[in-house]
């Protein structure tokens, strides 16, 4: 999903804490990527590379650490991981689910010097 | 040295989007983002809801199309004020883009404000405008697998409108497998069916329409 426009508001948002925090260099960048969150690793990797090219987070170590979607049923509220494509309620059967996590999509942090 | 930060990547959209319905709740507009597939009728749609709102609520519309001002020019020439945006290539509408329309559609003279996104089924579910309401409208010729095929358009709206259900009887298309699919994203989604054609079900969705701009009118008291 627009993973250009995507890392250039990542670029971005590090630039900017990164600037708060008096940094010269950073070296890692954590994201928190939900399992529900359409978005492309080596796509983003590839745009990083390019547009950070210029500034203080040229070759920093960008880490996807993902997050497992989690459903929550309607009916008998049990929560439970979506089964590959399956994603009726496994308690009772319902299929009346919720997403309640897995939508996450943030910059966590970052690791300056 | 670590460096909290916990920013959402899309954030300076969202806060365009948020600048957005502040300007329209400060003008008591109430902002409707109309997405859908190309083709399954968002500006008929419009065209239809106009006729029946006749009357009731002055309405405005800002179209948003990669070219051309087809569809501005289809929904001015029902007498309302209409606004073109052309993406030139972006595939989806973002909140900045609907900001920059905003500057040209007469907030005071309207009550409700319909944003006719760029047809496309994945992008611009995305990517939040700054209107009340999003809206998704399914049209039965697409088939009926469309929920399961496109998550998150259907779990991320408020409103689902079938369109074209006069074609019903001619086509195999399985509303209850369909609603089976909406239902797994969005249980209780506020679901109306309609056809722009014969007309049938419009009502139903502008007396929603009026009751909203109502509430929205009565919050903002």
């Amino acid at each position: 999903m627009h993973e250009l426009p995507v890392t250039e508001s990542i670029l971005e948002i590090v630039l900017r804490h990164a600037k708060e925090a008096g940094a010269t260099r950073v070296m890692q960048i954590d994201l928190t990527i939900g399992d529900f969150s359409s978005i492309v690793d080596d796509s983003v990797q590839f745009y990083f590379d390019i547009l950070s090219k210029e500034t203080i987070a040229k070759d920093a170590q960008l880490v996807f650490n993902r997050v497992p979607g989690k459903l929550r049923c309607w009916d008998c509220q049990a929560t439970f991981a979506p089964n590959g494509r399956e994603y009726s309620c496994p308690k009772c059967g319902s299929m009346r689910v919720q997403v309640v996590d897995g939508r996450e999509f943030r910059v966590e942090s970052i690791e300056v010097e | 040295m670590k460096v909290s930060v916990v920013e959402r990547i899309l954030s300076a959209n969202d806060r365009l989007a948020l600048e957005n319905q502040t300007l329209l709740d400060a003008h008591g507009v109430l902002g409707v983002n109309l997405m859908a597939s190309p083709g399954a009728g968002k500006t008929s749609l419009i065209e239809q809801t106009i006729d029946a709102l006749q009357g009731c609520l002055c309405l405005g519309a800002v179209d948003g199309d990669i070219a051309t001002s087809l569809d501005a020019d289809r929904v001015a020439a029902r007498g309302i004020p209409a606004v073109q945006i052309n993406t030139g290539g972006s595939c989806h509408l973002d909140a900045n883009m609907l900001k920059r329309a905003l500057s040209d559609v007469p907030l005071d003279e309207i009550d409700l404000l319909l944003v006719e996104n760029v047809g496309n089924l994945i992008c611009p579910a995305n990517f939040k405008l700054g209107t009340h309401f999003s809206a998704v409208i399914a049209s039965i010729p697409e088939g009926d697998d469309k929920p399961y095929k496109y998550p998150p358009m259907y779990t991320g709206v408020d409103v689902l409108i079938i369109n074209k259900i006069d074609l019903l009887p001619y086509l195999e298309f399985d509303l209850d497998y369909f609603s089976r699919g909406v239902e797994i994203l969005n249980s209780g989604i506020v679901t109306f069916e309609v056809s722009c054609k014969t007309g049938e079900g419009i009502h139903a969705w502008a007396d929603w329409l009026v009751e909203q701009v109502e509430a929205h009118t009565q919050a903002s008291e």
